[in-house]
């Protein structure tokens, strides 16, 4: 099959560890920091930062999009394609809402006995990352 | 003269010692493979950062608004020296290579006269360097229990170099690690890392190439401000990766040539213990001979 480059988005998806994802995509929809975008092929090049949510990224071929969940990071669009440099990527599937749920409520209950500021800090960020997780899953 | 069960003794104890050698070496290959893997794994992110920083970079230079982590502090008077070494020994000169690196250049600069600190990674360079420049060792962060070095285990350190940075407690901070080239060569390097080297961003820029016209969603300084400080945790964990791999190569290295000579000993031992042998059977035939003859 001769697929032409432009009529679809060449995406790549990167964390420090490795490649995540290198995929041909008919359109992603990124969670951009000012609001969400729709990257359709021949986008105008684009640098922006990414919020915590959800990237749907419509792969060639198929009829569901992946979801994934991105902890921030970076959206790099290009003549090349669009390249997101993440710092930690779910993919939604693999997640189960009831176990978000659990680990939510653990995490509520670890910043009720928290006994110093550190560890209180680390149960908010806990909170703050699954509850961005559960409105991805649910 | 060593009387044959000593000579016995000797040759049974160096083939343990080849034994435990070998197997470190084959240990060592296989680290080397995953961490050579995980080094390499890691290079797209690195890259691409690179490829933006250059890109960033080269407009808001010599902006009066440029973040302090590109322009830097206007001084270099203070300095953080990381030192990135193993947390095990036995693996050749790593160590010692990176650290003698390490004190050549504090010895410059505090001939220079500058304020110099020292950040340990890893405790074989921190047991180096405390004899002589124990008073300027800020911090000693050791890594051995980790298995498998994850970018988690990285970005404590590097906020905690970043919140230094704040505070002004230097201006100028490298690293000091070794260069993964092959198991036989690890090329201790001097990378600056804060602030950024604009030789390195040229570098990019050039192997990069597309300095396309983009589009800055929010701006272009906020992107730089959000993108810099990750900069340097990306180069810190790039490095340490590549340390790792290298220690591995070097320990694999080591090893072998600790088996190549512990085989060695072992046939000149050999050689002695066969010698020994037949001279005693000389003896005790000369000694039979001459009894009989005494008759």
């Amino acid at each position: 099959m001769a697929n032409n480059m432009s009529d679809t988005v060449h995406f790549e998806l990167v964390s420090p560890e490795r490649l995540l994802m290198d995929v041909k995509a008919d359109g992603v929809l990124v969670p951009a920091g000012e609001g969400f975008f729709m990257l359709l092929p021949k986008h105008a090049p684009v640098l922006s930062t990414i919020r915590p949510g959800v990237i749907e990224v419509s792969e060639v071929g198929k009829t569901e999009p992946t979801k994934l969940y991105i902890k921030a990071g970076f959206a790099e669009v290009s003549e090349k394609g669009l390249v997101v440099l993440a710092e930690e990527a779910i993919n939604v599937a693999d997640l189960s809402k009831s176990d978000v749920e659990q680990k939510l409520q653990n995490a509520k209950e670890d910043l009720e006995d928290a006994q110093n500021d550190d560890e209180r800090r680390n149960a908010e960020e806990a909170i703050k990352h699954l509850s961005g997780l559960l409105k991805a899953v649910s | 003269m060593a009387s044959l069960k000593d000579l016995k003794n000797r040759i049974g104890s160096v083939k343990n010692t080849q034994k435990i050698t070998k197997a470190m070496q084959m240990v060592a290959a296989s680290k080397l493979r995953r961490a050579q893997e995980a080094a390499e794994a890691a290079r797209p992110y690195a890259e691409r950062m690179e490829g933006v920083i250059a890109s960033l970079g080269a407009s808001v230079q010599g902006n009066d608004g440029a973040s302090p982590l590109i322009a830097g502090t206007g001084s270099d008077q203070k300095h953080l020296i990381v030192v990135a070494t193993s947390g095990r020994g036995l693996c050749g000169g790593f160590n010692t290579s990176i650290v003698r690196a390490a004190k050549a250049k504090i010895s410059k600069l505090v001939a220079a006269g500058k304020d110099v600190k020292i950040l340990c990674i890893g405790v074989k360079g921190h047991a180096q360097l405390k004899s002589q420049h124990g008073d300027k060792i800020i911090e000693l962060v050791d890594l051995g229990h980790v298995k498998r070095l994850q970018f988690s285990d990285v970005a404590p350190i590097g906020e905690k170099i970043l919140s230094m940075y704040e505070a002004g407690e230097f201006d100028v901070c490298s690293l000091f690690f070794a260069h993964f080239q092959s198991a036989l060569t690890q090329i201790v390097t001097d990378q600056q890392l804060i602030p950024v080297s604009i030789s390195e961003v040229e570098q990019a820029e050039d192997a990069g190439g597309a300095n396309a016209a983009y589009e800055y969603e929010p701006t272009e300084e906020e992107i730089l401000d959000a993108l810099l400080p990750r900069n340097v945790l990306v180069q810190l964990f790039r490095g340490l990766l590549e340390n790792a791999a290298s220690e591995q190569g070097s320990r694999m290295t080591a090893m072998d040539n600790a088996t190549r000579n512990a085989g060695d000993m072992i046939s000149n031992l050999t050689l002695v213990y066969n010698r020994t042998r037949q001279a005693v059977i000389t003896k005790e035939l000369i000694e039979i001979i001459s009894g009989a003859e005494a008759l």
